[in-house]
């Protein structure tokens, strides 16, 4: 196992008002991304456990991506992965912010 | 290029209808399941109540440890309810996954009057956690079993991708009623456990109707095994859910001889038999070997028509 943190200065805080979601199951090729709303607006932080070693750059690029396009500001997100591709890792973040962005019921 | 994609508005009803339940994931059958909105989780992902036990291995973990527990309400009526999420190590019990079973089958039983539902989802106990896994099948079998003598429905559904396996079949043959749909499979040695213990001519693990007919859903409904059958959808076990509570009466020592003679009495009249079709055969079904091709509604006619409450004494 791995493990990785990233932190990103944000410029917008995330839609919505709730405060977990939860997306994903850990299996070959898959990950889970639990998101909370923990931290001030500017402020984006990823945790991550994978137990494919080695592929630190890969993340980094995934993630800087994906927090140009969502500005996800107040988030913090935790990773289990399970050797997921990268495509797949973007997917995952997208689909929780979407969650914690929708209406609670 | 990224212009805002449209989601279509579709009902919760209509989702359940439309939802494979072997296909969609725990929280996905909780969700559509149960009265829409209802469902509050107990120890959730947040709590990140992990295995004490995987990273000594360098496996990965899951937040929820694979299963999901909480209340809800079906058709506006409070229940308990357990999922297990097949795809993470194929479900399999652990010292935390089941300790959450045990808390919550515990909570019912000092309530006495709210129904339990398990959505079994596992491959048995996981070999990683060995004795702590093993120990737990034992402590959610005799919770089954107060929480039954206290008055609590305990039901079984079954159909997801991992089947019911390993101690995951013996804690379903204590319930009070299973369904059962024809993706899911109720059995205790798996296929490849069968074929590695007593060699291929006993059993051949890669024949896939071989496996299906002995240990698949319409087998187990047929035997009697399984109360319910239902169509591969989160709405046909929903229905199936609100069936056996209606149906499960009430739990005593006369109910358990009951089922004593109800089991000596299947081993003698199908305990020679060499296949499931000759099973079904011997219950008197006509063109017994059509039974894997009957599409689920078919099917369900022909169950009915077999009779159920007869041979069910659970």
């Amino acid at each position: 196992m791995e493990d990785l943190s990233f932190q990103h200065k944000v410029g917008a805080r995330a839609g919505g008002a709730r405060r977990t979601a939860i997306i994903g199951v850990v299996a070959s090729g898959n990950l889970e991304v639990l998101v909370e709303r923990v931290l001030p607006d500017a402020e984006c932080q990823i945790e991550i456990k994978t137990a494919a070693i080695g592929f630190g750059e890969v993340w980094n690029a995934v993630i800087a991506d994906f927090v140009e396009r969502y500005s996800p500001g107040g988030l913090r997100f935790s990773i289990n992965d399970g050797g997921a591709r990268p495509d797949t890792v973007s997917l995952r973040l997208a689909q929780a912010v979407r969650l914690i962005e929708e209406n609670e019921q | 290029m990224t212009a805002p994609i449209k989601h279509t508005v579709q009902f919760p009803a209509e989702r359940a209808r439309a939802t494979s339940f072997n296909e969609a994931s725990a929280r996905t059958r909780i969700e559509l399941l149960l009265d829409a909105g209802s469902f509050v989780e107990f120890i959730g992902p947040a709590a990140r109540e992990v295995s004490p036990h995987l990273k000594i291995f360098d496996i990965p973990e899951q937040f929820d440890d694979g299963i999901v527990v909480g209340r809800g309400r079906l058709d506006n009526s409070p229940v308990f309810i357990a999922a297990q999420e097949g795809r993470f190590m194929g479900g399999a019990f652990g010292e935390v996954h089941g300790a959450k079973l045990i808390g919550l089958l515990r909570a019912a039983r000092e309530l006495k009057s709210i129904p339990l539902l398990i959505l079994f989802d596992t491959g048995g106990v996981r070999l990683q956690e060995a004795n702590a896994g093993e120990l737990a099948i034992a402590e959610i079998m005799r919770a089954v079993m107060e929480a039954r003598t206290a008055g609590v429905k305990v039901i079984g559904l079954i159909g997801g991708r991992s089947g019911c396996y390993g101690g995951g079949g013996l804690i379903a043959g204590c319930c009070s009623a299973l369904a059962v749909s024809e993706p899911g499979r109720i059995a205790v040695s798996g296929p490849e456990v069968i074929e590695t213990n007593r060699g291929v001519e006993e059993f051949d693990s890669r024949d896939r109707a071989l496996v299906w007919r002995t240990m698949g859903g319409k087998h187990r409904r047929l035997l009697g095994a399984a109360d319910v059958f239902a169509d591969d959808t989160v709405e046909g076990f929903r229905d199936a859910a609100m069936e056996l509570l209606g149906l499960v009466g009430t739990f005593d020592l006369d109910r358990l001889k009951a089922e004593q003679l109800r089991l000596a009495d299947r081993l003698r009249s199908f305990g020679t038999c060499e296949d499931a079709v000759d099973i079904w055969t011997a219950e008197g079904i006509a063109h017994a070997e059509a039974i894997p091709e009957l599409p689920a509604d078919q099917f369900i006619a022909l169950a009915n028509k077999i009779g159920r409450t007869s041979r069910d004494a659970r």
